[in-house]
């Protein structure tokens, strides 16, 4: 990109250096901040929510990597699991930190770390606080399963819950509900209709009421009584349980909380909040690439813009090309680091197609792309891409011959039936859409997702539960997994569970798992 | 745009989460913690421990595919040479590499590594050491006190001015002369300021004149209260106070005594020296400084390093009386029992020159038992000195242990034996924990 796009904005001002060196201060920040702000929002047009930048220690930011990013959690073993992970691969060199990480929230954090050089605090704040913050609020995943403005209050909320929950029933109990629920969490999130907004004072109110509602049911006469299950719902006849239960149901954590005969209130609750942000987390991994992408590509023009404005100098500018270039490489199949695509290698890369394609097509640009091939608006482009596209729609649509060829992308197809693999498609003109297709079907939610239903409760009988995962042979649960799974969703149900693994085409029952009901 | 420095906010959120980890593989842990002792040498137990768990202890299940057959495609990038039609080997061990590795480690069962902690110190011995307990220790521990240090115990209405509790003090007092209602000097001065501007008008009019005489009566009671209500009341006046504690010694020597006459195989040495550097561990847990001595007898006894003591091998006869002599003679010379908790590990096949035996007993019932803390004999079994089911020394031996509690004795066949019969000398003792 040597010639500079034009978004329609107005040009940012040229000024003195913002800082030289690597040291910064907090004025260096804010400078560079205002600069970086004036180049966004002027020229690229970016639409951001508030930024809040958090400077960190490298200790925090472990801290925060356990979390997913989130500054505030519920304590529960796995997190330690995790944090431990983290702590012994980057004490042993084997993993970097980030240098920053960005929360999709309103305001918008950004965390960075305290070691970065100055240049790097400028690209970070470019790169989250600007790109990925853009992202969240425009991009339409986003924009239907999360609500940025209440999360944060949210964990807060449900650390408060989880807490005063392990005063009262211990923590044992607690940690058994959090270890199953969180077994099912990606059968916690509803995929087909977006998440009610969160409304914190109602979440509170109903917490509330159902410990109000506890203690006014205890009583110690009734207590000793074993538990009479089901309620209402065992006298209903077959099919109009089913209906009664909204079943099938593809949300297994939904259904437990509003349907499981013998969990307790609080048990409910803390199944929702798991639910709750299962749900909060379900876009992320199906527009990372996007994500990634757009951060690096906004951060490259920003500070390639800063640098030709004269606010940093030439050592800053190749500090900032060597740092990504290292962020945007994309080793071989054959070069070690494993076979996957780098996201913000094949992200950035598509965007700077991108504004090619508009900005000077080739004749086959042109053949491939005639909507927006030479139409001038590259950025008016990139940001309607933004906002209407996930990873899979976004390949599907913009992944052009060159990129293919850039990449020098090839096809295998693994058949288990034949001894070798066959290479079906390289980067030429019969492989270009067979390649499209295919890496596009790897971002497919559909194949990183397993899905799997309720699709029966047994009332009239024994309470069992009846799951179905919808599959063909070859592609089956990990077996010992699945039982143990199902063991955790049997203890939530309080009955038997039985899990058919059915052929998508032919119906036929290809293998079946249960779980007897718990103790 | 804001921004927070966050640097200065407390560390360590995810110790709590940590802690939690270790709880759930306890069992694990503890097993990975115990063969990380045995492999271990005796004085680096303890130390810098990373120890690795079966991944399986912490393993979160959850629903999801793996590939096993059928069909499938997959892109890749960085093609140098290929063309369409190319077949390729499979990559070795199983189609490995190229991403159909899930599928094949998902039927191996769980595919993980083992999990890597690295333990602090105190975590390590913890776990270690999860229920065992020198018995007695309290007891036997302040009755060996040399020194007292004091320790802060409330506060008191009495003391030396540099224990003097400025803070609390102060408050008591301006608590006192808030509710007595002492005015405050500038409230005096103002009045007396007003005074002498009224004084200087002449002439004064009738409401002036009464605003000074007012003024005066006002003067006077400020006065007087000031002058009553003192600023610092010695009932105001709070004292650190300090009470002396006992110290317990916080020093422990240890005997490492061990027969390494021709009749003890290596074997046998290895097994000793697991048990050696069990005490070892266990009695730095307890004591800030734990000094070792290593004590080889054959026929005659000589104090040795660590490296010489369990592999420079000697042979000749065994007398056991020489060692105890030895032992004895640096107990007394280094480290003196008022200043210092003594511990002995005695290692031995049993064997010993039968005229020594019954002055070994006598030694060790009248000499060395009342000066030390505990006295531990481990006899390593397999060897040509049993009669009737029991060494010589074994039997004068428990003699002495059924007289005395700190006395224990125990026979070792095996290696497995080594940790139980620790736990079983040094176990909570169970009587008190039933009683």
């Amino acid at each position: 990109m040597d010639q500079i796009i034009s978004g329609g904005g107005t040009p940012a001002r040229s000024g003195g250096l913002l800082y030289s060196g690597n040291d910064w201060n907090f004025q260096t920040i804010r400078d560079c901040y205002d600069a970086i702000e004036e180049i966004a929002h002027g020229e690229l047009g970016l639409e951001t929510y508030t930024n809040r930048v958090e400077i960190i220690t490298s200790e925090q930011m472990l801290d925060v990597y356990t979390a997913h990013g989130m500054p505030v959690g519920y304590k529960h073993w796995s997190f330690g699991k995790r944090f431990i992970g983290h702590e012994n691969a980057y004490r042993r060199g084997l993993m970097g930190l980030a240098y920053e990480v960005v929360i999709n929230s309103d305001p918008c954090i950004s965390y960075l770390m305290e070691e970065n050089s100055a240049t790097m605090q400028a690209l970070v704040i470019a790169h989250a606080a600007f790109g990925h913050n853009h992202f969240f609020r425009n991009n339409r995943l986003f924009r239907e399963w999360t609500d940025p403005s209440d999360i944060l209050d949210y964990l807060e909320f449900a650390r408060g819950y989880i807490a005063r929950c392990e005063e009262r029933h211990g923590q044992r109990a607690v940690e058994r509900v959090l270890d199953a629920a969180h077994a099912l969490q990606n059968q916690g999130v509803n995929r087909h209709s977006g998440a009610r907004k969160l409304d914190l004072k109602a979440e509170q109110q109903r917490a509330k009421e159902r410990r109000a509602y506890e203690d006014s049911i205890f009583n110690d006469l009734w207590r000793t009584l074993p538990t009479e299950a089901g309620g209402a719902d065992g006298a209903a006849e077959g099919g109009d349980a089913r209906r009664l239960l909204g079943l099938p149901e593809e949300n297994l954590l939904y259904f437990l909380e509003k349907n499981a005969p013998r969990l307790a209130p609080w048990e409910r609750e803390i199944i929702r909040i798991v639910r709750m942000i299962a749900q909060y987390f379900y876009p992320q991994p199906q527009v990372k690439m996007m994500n990634e992408g757009c951060a690096t590509w906004v951060h490259v023009y920003i500070m390639r813009r800063l640098h030709e404005l004269g606010r940093i100098d030439d050592a800053a500018y190749l500090e900032v090309i060597h740092s990504t270039s290292n962020v945007i490489n994309q080793p071989g199949f054959d070069m070690g680091g494993g076979a996957s695509f780098n996201p913000y290698a094949l992200g950035y890369a598509m965007m700077t197609d991108i504004v090619r394609i508009c900005t000077e097509p080739t004749a086959e640009d042109r053949a491939w792309f005639p909507d927006i091939a030479g139409n001038g608006d590259a950025i008016g482009t990139l940001r309607h891409a933004w906002a209407e596209y996930r990873d899979e729609s976004f390949i599907q649509q913009f992944l052009s011959p060159r990129v293919i060829r850039d990449f020098r992308m090839f096809r295998l197809s693994d058949d288990t039936a034949q001894p070798y693999l066959l290479v079906d498609a390289i980067h030429d003109e019969a492989g270009y859409r067979e390649i499209r297709r295919s890496l596009a079907r790897v971002y497919d939610p559909g194949t990183f997702y397993t899905e799997i239903e309720i699709v029966d409760v047994d009332l009239l009988g024994d309470r069992t539960l009846k799951l179905e995962h919808r599959t063909r042979a070859g592609q089956l649960l990990q077996a010992r997994d699945a039982r143990q799974t199902l063991d955790y969703l049997a203890a939530l149900w309080g009955y038997g569970v039985v899990l058919n693994e059915v052929d998508d085409q032919t119906g036929a029952v290809l293998a079946t798992h249960t779980a007897g009901p718990a103790q | 745009m804001d921004i927070i420095d966050r640097r200065p906010n407390p560390h360590g959120k995810n110790l709590e989460n940590r802690r939690r980890v270790l709880q759930r593989a306890r069992s694990a842990v503890q097993t990975a913690v115990r063969d990380a002792v045995a492999r271990g040498k005796i004085r680096e137990v303890g130390q810098g421990n990373a120890i690795s768990v079966p991944a399986d202890a912490l393993h979160e299940p959850s629903l999801h595919r793996v590939f096993s057959e059928g069909t499938r495609e997959i892109v890749l990038t960085g093609n140098r040479e290929f063309s369409r039609g190319d077949r390729l080997q499979r990559p070795p061990g199983g189609g490995g590499g190229q991403g159909s590795g899930a599928g094949q480690a998902g039927e191996q069962g769980g595919g993980e590594d083992s999990f890597r902690f690295v333990l602090s110190r105190d975590e390590f011995l913890d776990l270690f050491f999860d229920d065992l307990e020198l018995p007695d220790l309290l007891k036997r521990e302040i009755s060996t006190t040399e020194n007292g240090v004091p320790a802060r115990s409330g506060l008191s209405n009495e003391g030396a001015p540099s224990h003097l509790d400025l803070g609390r003090t102060m408050r008591r007092s301006i608590a006192r002369r808030l509710g007595l209602g002492r005015p405050k000097p500038a409230e005096l001065l103002e009045v007396e300021e007003r005074i002498a501007a009224l004084e200087a008008l002449r002439p004064a009019s009738p409401e002036e004149l009464e605003e000074l005489e007012g003024l005066r009566e006002r003067r006077g009671m400020l006065r007087q209260r000031l002058a009553r209500i003192p600023w610092v009341d010695p009932v105001d006046l709070r004292f650190r106070r300090y009470t002396i504690m006992p110290q317990p010694a916080t020093r422990a020597v240890m005997f490492c005594i061990m027969d390494v006459s021709g009749s003890m195989t290596e074997r046998m040495k290895d097994l000793a020296k697991q048990f050696f550097l069990l005490l070892h561990v266990f009695l730095e847990r307890r004591y800030k400084k734990v000094e070792i001595v290593f004590i080889r007898h054959a026929e005659s006894a000589e104090e040795v390093d660590e490296d010489t003591f369990f592999h420079d091998p000697r042979t000749g006869g065994t007398i056991v009386s020489s060692a105890l002599e030895l032992m004895r003679t640096i107990q007394r010379e280094r480290f003196p029992s008022a200043n210092w908790n003594i511990y002995v590990a005695q290692a031995s096949d049993g064997d010993n020159a039968s005229s020594d035996t019954t002055r070994t007993a006598s030694l060790l019932r009248d000499d060395i038992l009342p000066a030390v803390q505990y006295y531990a004999y481990i006899e390593i079994t397999g060897s040509g000195a049993v009669i009737r089911g029991e060494t010589d020394l074994w039997r004068s031996y428990r003699a002495i242990a059924d007289e005395n509690d700190h006395l224990a004795i125990r026979q070792v066949g095996d290696r497995k034996e080594i940790f139980p019969v620790f736990r079983d000398l040094f176990s909570r003792q169970r009587d008190t924990a039933e009683a």
